[in-house]
């Protein structure tokens, strides 16, 4: 089958040592329940997921414990029975090392589902079928944990071309896809059928990096089943070369059928969409077992005794996953994801999620520390790696310099961080830290800039809204008065000053009333930020309030002047 | 002699009447300077500047009435924007405008509030909602941070929050360039 | 702790620059057989200069010693200036050059990677300018005799026995007196055999950088397309001149084996720092410096004119790139589809 499709390159790419084999001996085994699960509400893209449970709660494994909030966002659930005992903020799988909020579950070891039924999805509508995926928190599982709900939409045509599977798996170390491959390839292409239906596809494609053999093997003869089956060709399982970032999305499209979908833009404009094996593997289970996404094949490997690939339920510790493969006494570091594009845990007792595809344990041996950075002398060497055709000094050039303006030029967002470039730069220079930085910084910019307008318009609105007032306020007084103008006179110019009404009168002697009551409190309430201050500051400060009384005095008549 | 004199005050009148048609033809309509000055202004209005606004303190920088150093809010990157798009000189923070804090946001301590509606006039951006005798609160992603609302509040039950780092608003470091230090010679 | 990527293929400046400077090899020993082993006297000279010129500028800076030291980088533009230098020049007058080279070129410009023109050329011109005489006194092929060498760089110069201006700066000076007879064969003898086509020698050094650049080549330092694109040219050039007049265009084989060419095509045009970057680029780039060089050769003043050439399409290098911007993954064909 895989001799008739033909392949398209792509430019660039690298062939690091594949550390694959250790982690493939032994079939997937299921990483026991650990006494505490931290599942973090926040594991796709898009916004945090609101709780839905709370302390003390009893959940059943498979619960709904947070549900979907806005347009782009997905549900997660219980990974087991048992006890909420905290909705509280824990340390995330995130290199910044900070907190957010998590479900934390204390498991009563009976491991009891939910009533568990499959979804009809061809008797729902594809809206429905959304919706339940959505509901059931399945993501992508690559890596990237985009909620799959949202891709599982045809386009514009209502069908597609191509349905790309993505079984490549190119990063060193991880092969979680592999294995999944191997031991499930049944599953994966029943949720390949599934997909294939939803989207209306001509064709399946099972992309596979062709140092995957038995993965190969396994899928090629589960596709030849389903082919009988449903007696056309519709699925064919392609060996494509091995050569890293093959399993970038863009990348395997690209191989498979030559097309080429740029940056920002949806592939089923361009007839093909790509998926994960193991998001078909759990859309499977979602809709045909009606078991939410719960846990995730997460490869073990690195600088372990015994790597090996674990049936891991979503917030268990990866200190106790790492415990079952024999660590050895210099690891210094856990990774999440391979060496090239993985991201530095900031400890080890964070949980697994389902970015989660590898627990990498690295050592000063394994990963050595990178060399003094050089200057970059222009070689070039960058460019010719570069998967996605761009410039890598240039957009270094000026993301090292904060002119980021220029970094987007050279098409910074196009860059997909693979590594590439750093991988083979002489100068040792961290080339994709530097990506990193520039690009949240110009999306910092960008929602500063967001607020900045919001702020102005509404300054702006608020200044127009204040002079209409005054002018009703003053057309009022001058119908309301027989006598007319003088009074009508007076009445503007009484409009212009601070009116005093009695009722006004009411509230001073409710505010002077409640001035001394906390009289006493004034001095515990001190603004956050005017706290600590030097004397200097403190004067500091002083001297810029009364500036600012004095602005305010001046922005009266400033205001006035306007109309 | 006299040729040249009339050639040069014949191109003279030509290339003013040029300049001059062209002045009149294409005209441009407001102030691009203010807007783009304003543009680059945080828009806190917060009036440490001195003046009333964000805005006004663009059309006082570009009549060259205001130094581009009085905006605490915007900070030293500000500075930097406005003596690139001036072509000024960079100039550190005026101090005597204040001083660059961490983005806050405004929280109405509820037990506190007495419903005065004080800060609410106060608000140049309307985040604050609530009525008289009501408990007012303070709409985070709407507030600027711009300290407008503690001096009028009589029982000052408005602190400023310092904005917390989460997982979506943490930004990248930039990279340590690593380099050995100088060997130091051993005098 | 760093961020990922974690593997580094094992790849270093240094590795870069110790690889050129071994892809020299194979000319400079075809050099001393010809031309005696002065050239020798100026790499070591050279050399010395250079990395005490570096170090200096280094410490001057205050960037680590060690580390840019070992990079190799000032070695590089050392041993061009030694092979571009008369192997015969003053030794004042190579310490000059490197001097220029490193300390003006490269460090006032920010060091390795910032320096806008190639350091070896900017010496090349600036002495060529300055002692026009001296850097055209070349060793007559034969004398190969290391005293008279010797003492031509660091004593009293005598050295009407031993010297012949290059079959380059004969033919020019040939061509360009008011000798209306003078022809091209007349010059340089119809004996068009390989060992006689770029004057005694010399095509022989170009065939050792000639090996070298293959073997850079192979190693995937430099891309084809500088070389390509610059012996294309100036072969495409002078064959076309060549043909229109015979007796006053000299043809490509004489231009491609002679003086500079073949050490220029893969050694001083595929400098990095100072060249363009984009695939088209490199190609308009040396394209540009050949048609330069032709020009100079021809109608301009100075024996060989690689080093202007250079230096001037250096100049226009950062807007060559800016135009020739490869297309980025996706952009390519706006609808997508298969090609």
């Amino acid at each position: 089958m895989s001799a008739l499709q033909r392949l398209f390159g792509f430019h660039g790419g690298v062939k690091p040592a594949y550390h694959k084999e250790a982690s493939t001996t032994a079939p997937i085994a299921v990483a026991p329940t650990p006494t505490r699960l931290v599942i973090p509400l926040h594991q796709s893209i898009g916004g945090p997921p609101r709780p839905l449970v709370k302390p003390g709660e009893r959940v059943l494994k498979g619960q709904r414990i947070g549900s979907a909030d806005g347009n782009v966002s997905s549900a997660v659930h219980a990974s087991t029975s048992g006890t909420v005992v905290a909705v509280e903020m824990c340390l995330m799988p995130h290199t910044s090392g900070l907190s957010a909020l998590c479900v934390v579950i204390e498991p009563d070891g009976r491991d009891e589902w939910i009533a568990l039924q499959a979804f009809d999805y061809r008797a729902a509508t594809p809206t429905q079928t959304r919706d339940y995926l959505r509901d059931a928190g399945v993501v992508g599982l690559g890596g990237a944990v985009f909620p799959t709900y949202l891709k599982l939409n045809a386009g514009k045509q209502g069908k597609l071309e191509t349905l790309v599977l993505n079984g490549a798996e190119c990063e060193p170390f991880i092969t979680c896809d592999d294995v999944l491959m191997r031991e499930r390839a049944d599953a994966i292409l029943r949720g390949a059928v599934i997909m294939r239906e939803m989207l209306a596809a001509g064709q399946v494609l099972v992309g596979i990096e062709d140092n995957k053999p038995e993965a190969v093997a396994a899928m090629e003869a589960a596709a030849r089943a389903v082919n009988a089956a449903s007696g056309d060709d519709a699925i064919r399982v392609v060996a494509v070369p091995t050569r890293y970032p093959a399993g970038g999305a863009k990348q395997l499209i690209r191989v498979l059928t030559g097309i080429e979908v740029p940056h920002g833009e949806r592939s089923t404009d361009y007839g093909v969409q790509c998926f994960n094996v193991g998001t078909a593997y759990a859309i499977h289970e979602a809709i045909e077992l009606g078991q939410p996404l719960i846990s995730r094949i997460v490869t073990v490997a690195g600088n372990v005794g015994h790597a090996r690939n674990y049936q891991v339920l979503f917030g268990t510790p990866m200190k106790d996953l790492i415990a079952l493969c024999a660590p050895l006494p210099d690891s210094d570091r856990v990774i999440m994801g391979g060496p090239m594009m993985g991201f530095l845990m900031p400890a080890d007792q964070v949980p697994v999620v389902k970015a989660t595809n590898c627990v990498l344990v690295g050592s000063k041996k394994l990963f050595p520390p990178p060399p003094p950075e050089m200057p970059c002398i222009r070689c070039g060497e960058c460019a010719k790696v570069c998967p996605a055709d761009l410039q890598p000094f240039e957009m270094y050039w000026f993301s090292r310099a904060r002119i980021f303006g220029k970094a987007q030029e050279y098409n910074l967002f196009d860059c997909i961080e693979c590594g590439c470039c750093a991988y083979v730069c002489p100068s040792r220079i961290p080339l994709v830290d530097y990506y990193r930085f520039a690009k949240s910084e110009i999306w910092t910019r960008e929602v500063e800039k967001e607020a900045a307008d919001e702020a102005r318009e509404r300054y702006e609105f608020r200044l127009l809204r204040e002079e209409r007032e005054k002018q009703e306020k003053a057309a009022k007084l001058a119908a309301k008065t027989a006598a007319g103008r003088e009074k009508a006179a007076a009445a503007v110019a009484e409009a212009q000053k601070p009116a005093v009404t009695p009722e006004e009168d009411a509230k001073k002697a409710l505010i002077a009333a409640a001035l001394e009551r906390v009289k006493t409190q004034k001095e515990l309430v001190h603004p956050e930020n005017t706290v600590d201050l030097t004397p200097e500051q403190q004067a500091e400060v002083a001297a810029i309030e009364a500036r600012r009384a004095e602005i305010r005095e001046m922005a009266k008549p400033h205001l006035r002047q306007d109309d | 002699m006299l040729e040249a004199l009339l050639v040069m005050a014949l191109g003279a009148i030509v290339l003013g009447a040029a300049l001059g048609y062209a002045a009149v033809r294409f005209r441009v309509e407001g102030d691009p300077l203010v807007e783009k000055i304003d543009a680059i202004l945080p828009q806190t209005q917060c009036g440490q500047c001195g003046f009333p606004g964000c805005k006004p303190y663009a059309q006082a920088i570009a009549k060259g009435e205001a130094e581009i150093n009085q905006c605490p809010p915007g900070g030293e990157e500000g500075i930097h924007k406005l003596a690139d798009l001036l072509g000024r000189e960079f100039k550190p923070l005026s101090a005597e405008h204040g001083i660059e804090k961490p983005k806050s946001v405004a929280l109405i301590n509820e037990q506190t509030c007495i419903g005065c509606t004080l800060c609410i006039q106060a608000c140049p951006v309307d985040a604050i909602v609530g009525a008289a005798k009501q408990m007012h609160t303070v709409v985070a992603s709407q507030c600027t941070g711009c300290e407008l609302c503690l001096p009028p509040c009589p029982v000052d039950c408005i602190t400023m929050e310092p904005l917390a780092e989460s997982v979506e608003t943490w930004k990248w470091k930039y990279p340590v360039v690593r380099l050995h230090p100088v060997q130091k010679e051993t005098a | 702790m760093n961020n990922s990527p974690y593997f580094l293929q094992p790849a270093s400046v240094q590795s870069v620059m110790l690889r050129v400077l071994l892809a020299l090899l194979p000319g400079i020993a075809i050099y001393v057989w010809f031309f005696g082993a002065a050239v020798l006297v100026q790499i070591a000279l050279a050399s010395v200069t250079a990395l005490a010129a570096e170090a200096a500028m280094l410490k001057a800076r205050g960037k680590p010693l060690l580390m840019f030291l070992g990079d190799g980088s000032a070695l590089v533009t050392a041993w061009l200036i030694a092979l571009t230098f008369p192997p015969i020049a003053p030794w004042w007058l190579t310490v000059i050059g490197v001097l220029t080279a490193i300390v003006i070129a490269k460090h006032l410009y920010g060091g390795l990677g910032q320096n806008p023109f190639n350091p070896a050329m900017v010496a090349f011109a600036l002495m060529i300018v300055a002692y026009p005489s001296l850097m055209s006194q070349w060793p007559a092929v034969g004398f190969t005799d290391f005293l008279p060498q010797w003492n031509a760089i660091f004593g009293t110069r005598q050295l009407d026995a031993i010297t012949m201006a290059t079959p380059l700066d004969a033919l020019r000076t040939a061509l360009h007196t008011a000798d209306a007879r003078a022809t091209v064969a007349g010059v340089l003898g119809n004996d068009a055999t390989f060992g006689n086509i770029g004057g005694k020698g010399w095509e022989w050094v170009a065939a050792g950088y000639f090996l070298g650049g293959i073997y850079l080549l192979q190693q995937r330092i430099i891309t084809w397309h500088m070389p390509a694109a610059f012996l294309a040219t100036l072969f495409l050039i002078s064959g076309g001149f060549a043909l229109y007049d015979p007796t006053r265009f000299v043809g490509p084989s004489f231009h491609l084996f002679t003086g500079g060419a073949m050490l220029g095509a893969f050694f001083i045009v595929t400098d990095p720092v100072s060249g363009c970057t984009t695939p088209r680029g490199k190609l308009i780039f040396a394209a540009g410096i050949a048609l330069l060089t032709w020009v100079i050769r021809t109608f301009g003043a100075y024996p060989d004119g690689i080093a202007f050439a250079v230096l001037l399409m250096n100049i226009a290098a950062p807007l060559i790139d800016m135009y020739t911007q490869p297309p980025v993954f996706g952009h390519k064909n706006k609808r997508g589809g298969p090609p």
